[in-house]
């Protein structure tokens, strides 16, 4: 235990000296959150808004309004059959296709869900995925509001939000901030944990503190604890920026998504040590990071749906820590998932995390 | 008296390549024992092996009474060593330095407290004690790296060339620690490229291509080979052309 603090007050000691990583860790994650969430701004406004209203009553209009009132839809077409809808969306005319039931307002007074129907327009992959959340939010809304206000129903049926994030201001930036901290943190405590082991060794303390009686295992934990440390002010830092500057919505519990984070970590921790062993440079231990780093950036399901990739690329995915991490964020934070939907996370978590750490431990046990 | 480093047979294959063939000697309490060879003669690895960071292939070796193959745990509770690229956190300080490695051998606050006080003053560090290591000149680092190898009151030292790249002053003052150690009966294994070095030690080994070639102290070592200077005995063994 002595040893374990003595190792870890060094490695801060170090830290905090480091000129190079000190700005790395903090300027470079504010700027990245920033810049990214300004790039990766998929706020898509005036989406063509094909409209097929069977109904015709003072719920269907009002539902309508609610769309195009929205400055998200704009009224493209008034649609009367299935031709007509169908040959707008192939002709790329409009985003959406939005069918009112005959029943619709019926349904809505009694206790069913009416059936309401997106026809989208899925020419852009992204998109169509945007358009689907924004309906559904609208949606849902008008039926929350619609019933809130009935006198009809004695007590208003909550209908369950099943698979669509509620994001009230329709701001994409919200929602990609908790993923975009997420993974510049992922990002840097596997770059500094890989490099620092083998600077380390570079430099030759390693092998000083292999003839000490140091065991093995308290060195490692003497690195890990620090890299964790860090991470969580990272990852914290990034999400109050958030908070502050674009009020990211924080429906679930914090404690909560702080537990899936203090296991989650051990898994880049694992990787950035696992990587140390199997590289002899700084340089080396750079681009092999960067080339995980940037697989798992790019197949976290933050820039492309990970439901859309060939199953072989899913199944690789698994492995990718990054995507689980995107999907706790978004339930936790946005749709605010308790510890029953999260637990299978977790669950894998610690199983990734004993797995990664267990082989790195292995092969740094055979390479020092 | 029963030798400090007992060595018997110790061999050390990497694949088909054997870089320490055979070696036994031993080396006795308090004594300076110069490990000499040329460049890949196969020093570092016999000494790594010594210090329980390389196993054995073959043979045995003892150090303090314990096994390096297997007690490397109790080897290390009792030896210093001071590596090739002497291994100092430059960006810390030499305080820091010095509180650090007193931890990590298990020494109490107030052992840390006082040896570091000790090591200060030996060295009149108190002026840059406060500084980060990497801004001290070479010669200095040597100095805190060899007491930072005996903080721990260690029975054996080994020094990888301790004094590389610095000028024969420097070298020299290194050497009066060495005797000094010695006297308190720390037992000295040294590696060295400086044969002026190698009259200082009590005995010395010359080893090539991982064989030991000679041993004794370097006035029998001259006589044996008839010639006036350590320099010279290493050459004729090192170049191969001794015929002895
Ligand atoms: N881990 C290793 N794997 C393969 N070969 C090695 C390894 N370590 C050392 N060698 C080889 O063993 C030989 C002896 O190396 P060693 O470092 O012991 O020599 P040395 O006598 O210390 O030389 P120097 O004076 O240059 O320090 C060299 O040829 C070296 O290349
Ligand atoms: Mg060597």
């Amino acid at each position: 235990m002595r040893n374990i603090f003595i190792l870890v007050r060094k490695e801060f000691l170090q830290i905090f000296r480091n000129r190079q990583l000190l700005p790395f860790m903090t300027v470079l994650p504010v700027i990245q959150v920033i810049l990214l969430t300004f790039a990766a701004n998929y706020e898509i406004k005036n989406l063509r808004l094909g409209i097929w209203d069977l109904d015709q009553s003072t719920s269907a209009q009002q539902l309508i309004h609610k769309f195009t009132g929205a400055k998200f839809f704009q009224e493209k077409a008034l649609i009367s059959n299935q031709k007509k809808a169908d040959e707008l969306l192939m002709k790329d005319e409009v985003d959406l296709v939005l069918v009112i039931p005959k029943d619709f307002e019926k349904a809505i007074h009694s206790s069913n869900n009416p059936a309401i129907q997106f026809q989208i327009n899925a020419l852009n992959n992204a998109k169509a995925g945007i358009v689907q959340n924004y309906a559904s939010a609208i949606t849902q809304d008008f039926l929350n509001e619609k019933r809130g206000n009935s006198t009809l129903l004695a007590s208003p049926k909550i209908i369950p939000i099943t698979n669509y994030w509620y994001n009230p201001t329709l701001n994409y930036k919200t929602i990609m901030l908790p993923g975009i901290v997420a993974e510049v943190m992922t990002l840097i405590i596997i770059l500094i944990c890989a490099l620092n082991v083998v600077r380390e060794r570079e430099i030759g303390t390693i092998e000083q503190l292999n003839v000490t009686p140091l065991k093995k295992h308290e060195f490692i934990l003497g690195k890990l604890i620090p890299f964790w440390v860090i991470g969580h002010f990272i990852f914290w830092a990034g999400i109050a920026l958030g908070k502050i500057f674009f009020n990211i919505p924080m429906v679930g519990s914090l404690g909560l998504l702080e537990l899936f984070l203090a296991i989650f970590l051990f898994v880049p921790l694992g990787i950035g040590l696992f990587i140390s062993t199997a590289v002899e440079t700084q340089q080396q231990a750079l681009f092999t990071s960067f080339f995980f780093i940037i697989l798992f950036i790019l197949m976290c399901g933050l820039f492309t749906p990970v439901e859309t990739m060939p199953d072989w690329a899913q199944y690789i995915n698994q492995l990718n820590p990054l995507k689980y991490f995107v999907e706790v964020n978004r339930l936790i934070l946005l749709k605010g998932s308790g510890l029953k939907e999260i637990y299978p996370f977790i669950a894998k978590m610690i199983i990734y995390g004993i797995g990664i750490n267990l082989l790195a431990i292995w092969r740094f046990k055979k390479t020092n | 008296m029963e030798p400090v480093v007992k060595v018997e047979n110790l061999s050390k294959k990497f694949g088909e390549f054997i870089a320490t063939n055979a070696i036994s000697f031993e080396v006795n309490k308090g004594e300076i024992f110069g490990f000499l060879g040329a460049n890949g003669a196969g020093k570092t690895t016999a000494m790594r092996m010594l210090s329980g960071l390389l196993t054995p292939s073959s043979g045995q070796a003892f150090v303090a009474g314990f096994d390096v193959a297997t007690q490397a745990e109790l080897v290390k509770k009792n030896i210093g060593y001071m590596s090739q690229k002497f291994s100092l956190y430059e960006d810390l300080t030499i305080q820091e330095n010095i509180e650090f490695y007193g931890g990590i051998y298990g020494l109490s606050r107030q052992e840390i407290k006082d040896r570091s006080k000790g090591i200060v003053d030996k060295f009149q560090l108190a002026s840059v004690k406060n500084k980060l290591v990497k801004t001290i000149p070479l010669g200095w680092k040597q100095k805190l790296a060899f007491a930072l190898a005996l903080i721990h009151k260690p029975k054996v030292v080994f020094l990888d060339e301790p004094t590389g790249g610095v000028d024969p002053i420097t070298r020299r003052q290194f050497w009066d620690l060495i005797y000094e150690a010695a006297n308190d009966g720390v037992t000295i294994f040294i590696t060295t490229h400086y044969m002026d070095e190698a009259e200082y030690c009590d005995r010395v080994s010359i080893m090539v291509d991982g064989l030991i070639k000679a041993l004794g102290t370097p006035s029998e070592l001259k006589k044996s080979f008839d010639v006036d200077s350590m320099d010279a005995v290493f050459q004729l063994l090192a170049r191969g052309t001794a015929n002895k």
